[in-house]
């Protein structure tokens, strides 16, 4: 299976991905239009300090901890990518506490988000991926 | 005793001399009738010295003429000799590969009698140009023997210079103190004698075979020059398609170096790289013909390289580099090794031609085979064209005929002969 | 404080219906024009500080920045330019010799915009690349005098050391200090999967790049940084650089803070200290000096590589080509007066040398005229931005074009001639880490390999259409050349005819 996965060697820590991962999750056509005047709580974060940068989002584990610690069965595997379904999420916040990446946040709305690889780009690369300008974030099968 | 021999021919010539001095009075009224009808014509100078074409000028003057053509060859392995009648004949076919601009023949084994010595072939311009030749050729060389070529009146033929052949040998001494070999030494002579001698213009300079050609279809050219008359082993024919008006004899195929001569259908594309490339080894391109280069070309890299005619086929028509590639290890470093060394020799663009040479003849392709050559064989004999009904017009019954592939030499010797060109 | 005569040359124009505060511009500038004012959650900025170097426009997510000419204007004249005016002033206020990166940009003639090519019609068929082969390998070195055989007549094929390329282009020499370990990198890297070669330039050859020794140019210089018997061994051939055409007569100087870590092992010198290559060899005082240095090199690399001399185009440029060719060297570089440089002395780079089209018009044509055309194979660099003018250099006389501005494009660079200042904010001309990270090889090699095949194609496509299909049939082939635009002493000096002639 793809996934998303990061070269911290060419890591500009730069944060588009987080606006393109922000712009996504708007569904809208125009960044400046979806983003301006706003404050972005991206799915994927940047992690740096002086020396090193590299951006954080869901590794998709095949055994994860917050599938199997989700009380409503929110969390699901399909395909390999873990989802989310926002009705059934009660903000219970267990999945963020075992989380060993800290990839899942909360959200506005109460439910926890996380990175869902762009599901509805069907395949293709998620838009932190297209949006990074220095291939520090990849998309790609890995033994 | 060198000297009495001289003068001894000398007188044989002067008989002969005398002989054609009534053909040379009538071409002369030719030429007068010429002027009068077609008075506007008269600037061009058909015999105008041949425009240089260094760097220096190439801005300035020195037209390029490009040119489509027909060629035919016939050569008969037993050398046994026959008639220009047939190579006639077979040019005549394509008669719409032509547009009477150009056409002429290279016959070889055609003088046994003098064969030991160099037959020129000279167009004068006018009178004062053949002295001041004779002049140059009598300080440098023994004249065996000179005389008119002889010609016979042909309607489409007009304003033909003095033609003249002189058989030759190198004077010792002049030979001795150039240091050069003695092909050298001549081709020097005829050089000189074609870029600094205005108006006049050797056109053939080989031993036991002889260039004839002018401006008019190749069959009319034929007729002109008498050539079923003569009788040679090998034989092969141009007629020309120019597609500016040169007008001028000496630009007219075959063009000869030596005993070798090369007739060509083609225009290339690598011409000035190949010009200003044969050029450094102190040819001096002066008809600004894609035959020219192509023949100077063919004298470097086998009179001074040594090259056979198999590699300077790999030289001039190369296989591609992927067909390269494909070949066994020897095969392939030595294609490699031509195509490095002699780079700025590779022909490109169409081109057929075919090279004729003291016991042999040899066909080549473009190595895309852009222009249209077959070749077919009936017992001894091979002929080369343009086109199969060239060849079938004068042997129907072929035992075999074929196209050779671009950048494939079809090269024939004669039975038993050994010639470097193999 | 006092008066600052100089007004920004540009300024960034930022589209504030656009901006949405993202602060890339303001990471992304070495230079500190972008700030972020947290207030009002808005950004701003100082235009002085903008090199224009683009990169904050390229990673602007929403297109909400363009730099443009600053609109405010000297009372200019024919005589006294903005860039007359400002260089006065910066002068006036520091002292100093002006400084400049990248090549010549002044308004001189451009030779290669006033050529045009031909194209068959009717005599001769054009060739269409895609149904038939069309050739660009090309060999560059000296040809054998003589032609030898065995006693069973086979040619000998063994031939002077030389390189062979597929297409007629090499990546020219920028040492590894002056542009940075992913710049190489990326070069080595297009080099190998092209066929081609890239240049060390005088800064040795960095440990890790012995892989791509075969296709490499070492250079040796006259600071002979980096030079040892390892490094001369480990490429495909070497390269003596006399000049350069950025600043001919002048040496190089890789200031000290760009001497650190491993471009200070690799050039052999100690952290920190400046690099100064001295102007001319101090051992090469003439062309017998030369000789000597060719062929000491050819002993320590036991004659198994092709020495290369470079030049920059100066005015008696052909005669010099001529003593090289005479010299046992291989190959002639000339280097004209477009090409780029890390750092020269803005009068140097103005003003001297010669455009590279005449150059190499003459040097072919004395060689040819010395009948020493085939000692020597000749590579001009200095100016070459497109398929196109590498076809007219080829046809020109040109063995191989060098092109190193063009590369350093498809790398990032949008020539905005700071490299001197050492903060290039594509990660090209730098050495700060953060800055050279910027520049991904695995990005870089395949926009190099991307340029180069297209320019590939676009040779072939030129070549067919002149009924060439070997490259080798373009070299010299002037006749495929027409002028326009030019005077009767430039055609002649270019040996070319007028159009319509």
């Amino acid at each position: 299976m793809r996934r998303v996965y990061v070269n911290e060697e060419w890591c500009l820590g730069c944060h588009l991905c987080e606006y393109y991962c922000a712009f996504a999750a708007t569904n809208g056509t125009d960044m400046a239009r979806a983003l301006r005047d706003t404050k972005i709580n991206a799915r994927i974060k940047i992690e740096e300090n002086d020396q090193i940068s590299f951006a954080v989002s869901c590794r998709h584990c095949t055994e994860p901890y917050c599938v199997k610690g989700c009380l409503t069965g929110a969390l699901t595997i399909a395909d390999g990518i873990i989802l989310i379904d926002r009705e059934k999420c009660i903000g219970c916040y267990t999945c963020i506490l075992s989380c060993p990446y800290g990839a899942i946040s909360p959200s506005e709305d109460g439910a926890v988000q996380k990175c869902e690889l762009c599901a509805r780009t069907a395949g293709e690369a998620p838009m932190c991926v297209k949006g990074c300008p220095n291939e520090a974030i990849v998309f790609e099968e890995r033994g | 005793m060198e000297k009495g021999s001289h003068q001894h021919h000398q007188q044989e010539g002067h008989h002969q001399e005398s002989r054609h001095d009534g053909q040379q009075q009538e071409s002369h009224q030719q030429e007068n009738y010429r002027q009068c009808s077609q008075a506007p014509m008269e600037g061009l100078g058909l015999m105008g010295t041949p425009m240089p074409y260094s760097d220096a000028t190439t801005a300035h003057g020195g037209l390029r003429i490009p040119s489509g053509c027909a060629i035919s060859g016939i050569i008969d392995r037993t050398g046994k000799r026959m008639s220009g009648e047939r190579i006639i004949q077979s040019i005549s076919v394509m008669h719409d590969r032509s547009n009477g601009l150009g056409g002429g023949f290279a016959a070889y084994g055609i003088y046994p009698e003098y064969k030991e010595f160099y037959a020129f072939h000279i167009f004068y311009n006018n009178l004062s140009a053949k002295r001041e030749c004779e002049e140059f050729l009598e300080a440098h060389f023994d004249i065996i023997n000179l005389s008119k070529i002889p010609t016979r009146k042909v309607k489409t033929i007009t304003d033909e210079p003095l033609i003249w052949r002189y058989f030759v040998e190198p004077l010792q001494t002049k030979l001795a103190d150039s240091q050069l070999n003695e092909r050298e030494f001549v081709m020097r002579c005829s050089f000189k004698i074609n870029t600094s001698i205005q108006g006049a213009y050797i056109f053939s300079s080989g031993k036991d075979m002889g260039v004839f050609k002018a401006i008019g279809f190749p069959e009319d050219v034929g007729r002109f020059y008498k050539l079923e008359e003569y009788k040679g082993y090998s034989f092969t024919a141009h007629g020309r398609y120019p597609t500016n008006t040169p007008g001028w004899w000496g630009g007219a195929h075959p063009f000869a170096l030596l005993d070798f001569s090369v007739v060509h259908n083609g225009e290339i594309s690598s011409y000035d790289a190949n010009r200003r490339t044969i050029e450094m080894y102190g040819y001096k391109c002066t008809l600004l013909t894609d035959t020219e280069v192509i023949t100077y070309i063919i004298d470097y890299l086998h009179r001074r390289k040594g090259l056979n005619g198999y590699e300077i086929a790999a030289v001039i028509a190369a296989p591609f580099w992927q067909t390269i590639e494909r070949m066994p290890r020897e095969e392939r470093e030595k294609h490699e090794y031509l195509r490095n060394v002699f780079a700025s020799l590779l022909i490109t663009g169409p081109f057929s031609i075919l090279v004729g040479f003291e016991g042999g003849l040899m066909a080549l392709n473009d190595r895309l085979k852009l222009r249209s050559m077959v070749v077919g064989e009936k017992g001894s004999m091979v002929y080369m064209a343009s086109e199969e009904a060239a060849i079938r017009v004068i042997e129907p019954d072929l035992d075999k005929v074929w196209s050779p592939r671009g950048g494939e030499p079809v090269i024939v010797g004669l039975d038993g002969g050994e010639s470097e060109w193999l | 404080m006092a008066v600052n005569y100089l007004y920004p040359e540009y300024e960034v124009a930022r589209n504030y219906d656009r901006c949405i505060a993202c602060r890339v511009c303001e990471r992304q500038c070495a230079n500190e024009v972008h700030e972020y004012l947290p207030d009002a959650n808005k950004m701003t900025c100082d235009d002085s500080k903008c090199v224009n170097c683009h990169r904050c426009v390229s990673l602007c997510p929403t297109r909400a920045l363009k730099i443009v000419r600053s609109g405010n204007t000297y009372k200019e004249n024919a005589n006294w330019s903005r860039k007359t005016i400002d260089e006065l002033y910066k002068q006036a206020g520091t002292g100093g010799v002006l400084l400049s990166s990248m090549g010549n940009p002044e308004d001189y003639p451009v030779y290669f915009d006033k050529l045009l090519l031909n194209a068959s019609q009717v005599t001769n068929p054009s060739i269409d690349p895609l149904r038939e082969p069309m050739e660009t390998t090309v060999f560059l070195g000296a040809k054998p005098q003589d032609i030898r055989r065995d006693n069973f007549g086979r040619l000998l094929t063994d031939i002077p050391p030389h390189l062979k390329l597929s297409m007629p282009v090499m990546f020219s020499a920028m040492s590894y200090g002056s542009i940075s370990y992913n710049a190489h990198e990326s070069l080595a890297r297009a080099s190998e999967a092209l066929g081609i070669f890239y240049n060390t330039g005088e800064g040795g050859l960095h440990e890790d790049f012995y892989k791509y020794g075969k296709n490499t140019i070492v250079q040796v210089a006259s600071g002979r940084f980096g030079v040892h018997k390892d490094y001369l061994n480990s490429g495909a051939a070497i390269e003596i650089k006399m000049g350069q055409g950025a600043k001919p007569g002048i040496g190089g100087h890789l200031p000290g803070h760009k001497i650190v870590g491993d471009v200070s092992r690799t050039r052999m010198i100690p952290e920190g200290s400046d690099a100064i290559s001295p102007a001319p060899h101090h051992d090469i005082y003439s062309i017998e000096d030369l000789r000597q240095l060719v062929f000491s090199l050819k002993e320590a690399s036991n004659y198994t590589k092709p020495v290369i001399v470079k030049i920059a185009a100066v005015h008696n440029v052909s005669a010099i080509a001529s003593g090289i060719a005479r010299s046992g060297a291989d190959i002639v570089a000339i280097d004209g007066f477009r090409g780029g440089t890390g750092a020269a002395p803005t009068r140097i780079r103005d003003n001297v040398g010669i455009p590279v089209e005449l150059a190499l018009a003459s040097v072919d044509k004395q060689l040819r005229d010395e009948g020493i055309r085939d000692n020597v194979s000749i590579v001009v660099g200095g100016g070459i931005r497109s398929s196109a003018d590498v076809i007219k250099a080829v046809a020109l006389g040109a063995d191989c074009v060098y092109i190193g501005t063009a590369a350093l494009m498809a790398l990032g660079c949008h020539l905005c001639r700071s490299c001197h200042g050492g903060k290039c904010n594509w990660g090209i001309a730098t050495q700060v880490p953060k800055l050279t990270k910027r520049l991904n090889p695995n990005i870089g090699f395949k926009r190099l390999v991307n340029l180069m095949t297209a320019w590939q194609h676009e040779i072939k496509e030129m070549m067919g259409g002149m009924g060439i299909n070997s490259i080798e049939s373009l070299k010299g082939n002037r006749l495929m050349l027409r002028g326009v635009g030019l005077n009767e002493k430039e055609l002649e000096i270019l040996g070319v005819k007028y159009a319509g002639e």
